[in-house]
């Protein structure tokens, strides 16, 4: 029993990239058989999330027009056997594939694979039709801003429209230190004003940069949002998980220091 | 942000949230006004058939409430019908 989840937002930049990365790194580490379909034809970036952009020989577009096998433009994980990408392609446009081809890829990959991960471009265009088009569940990844919220709110009706199944919400980059001052929304602003379900809150993390540098997602790390990110997996495969205290990462030291600085 | 600040202006998160809410009112609706003028004459000719009314008075659009069931605003088709005479028909 596969499940395919398209990650999308509407905006750029909010984090839908390094999200398919953790998300489908996390699942892979909690022992499923993931692949991740960079469908951002044109501006492929997955695989320098993931590391992996030394690897690439075939792509989607390949495969779509049948220039190789599905298993020959898969690449393999560094690190976890079970987990796989099928990149974009950089020198082609959207329009090189279209939904019906997504739907029959899909198809085929679902033998194989219990989780597929499509990341979606930018945009409400074609290929947001592309990425949509076979998935049954969807991620939609906001911050807490005006815009990207906005963008969030018009994916989730076009989601509905295309009859996706489950629609869930996660709100990346939160900073509780302006949360708690009301100068940023909250999670429960967002949810309220989006009225979907959460799946998750990813704070704003410098170790996210890090292990982008580095090509290395930090799902599962120590680090606040690596645990947010494991407990979205968690939650994915239908498990109640607690939301993290996002309150709690500031150390008692840098809450000290605060003090003294006012 | 200073003590007294609190009494002078909402913190920008409540601002961006209150924008928000309104952007998404006439997001959602997504009536063009084709659409408002559609709704506008529709309702003229049901109410007609039971009073008078004023079609050149009458004023309709998308607003938002507070709802009355769970805290928290929704959107309202918001009508203004004046009535010029009633029917007694019945």
């Amino acid at each position: 029993m596969s499940e395919v989840i398209v990650i999308t937002s509407g905006k750029g930049g909010v984090g839908k990239t390094t999200t398919t990365a953790n998300v489908g790194t996390g699942l892979a580490q909690l022992d499923k058989k993931v692949v991740l379909i960079d469908t951002d034809i044109g501006l492929r970036n997955l695989d320098v999330v993931m590391g992996l952009e030394n690897r690439i020989v075939y792509n989607l577009v390949d495969v779509v027009e049948g220039n190789c096998r599905i298993k020959q433009a898969l690449i393999k994980d560094k690190k976890y056997p079970n987990l796989f990408l099928l990149p974009s392609a950089q020198t082609r446009d959207k329009t090189s594939v279209n939904p019906e081809q997504m739907k029959k890829l899909i198809e085929d990959l679902r033998e194989d694979f219990d989780y597929i991960l499509l990341d979606c471009p930018a945009g409400i265009e074609q290929g947001f039709q592309n990425a949509i088009a076979g998935a049954e569940r969807a991620l939609v990844v906001t911050t807490p801003e005006v815009s990207a919220i906005r963008d969030a709110d018009r994916i989730i009706g076009l989601l509905e429209a295309n009859e996706i199944g489950k629609i869930e919400l996660i709100v990346n980059r939160l900073r509780m230190d302006m949360v708690r001052r009301g100068d940023m929304m909250s999670v429960e602003d967002v949810c309220e004003i989006l009225a979907i379900d959460l799946i998750g809150a990813v704070p704003d993390d410098e170790q996210i940069v890090i292990s982008t540098n580095q090509g290395e997602p930090l799902v599962g790390s120590d680090s606040l949002a690596g645990k947010a990110y494991l407990n979205i997996c968690h939650r994915i495969l239908g498990e109640e998980v607690p939301f993290l205290d996002l309150n709690v990462k500031e150390g008692f030291l840098s809450k000290l220091a605060g003090v003294f600085k006012r | 942000m200073g003590f007294m600040d609190i009494f002078k202006k909402k913190s920008s998160g409540d601002v961006a949230k209150d924008r928000l809410k309104l952007l998404l009112v006439s997001d959602r609706a997504d009536c063009s006004p084709d659409v408002m003028e559609a709704i506008k004459n529709d309702i003229i000719q049901v109410i007609s058939k039971y009073m008078e009314i004023d079609a050149e008075g009458l004023d309709i659009q998308i607003t938002q409430t507070e709802s009355e069931t769970n805290n928290g605003t929704v959107p309202a088709l918001y009508a203004n019908i004046p009535i010029k005479d009633l029917k007694h028909k019945c």
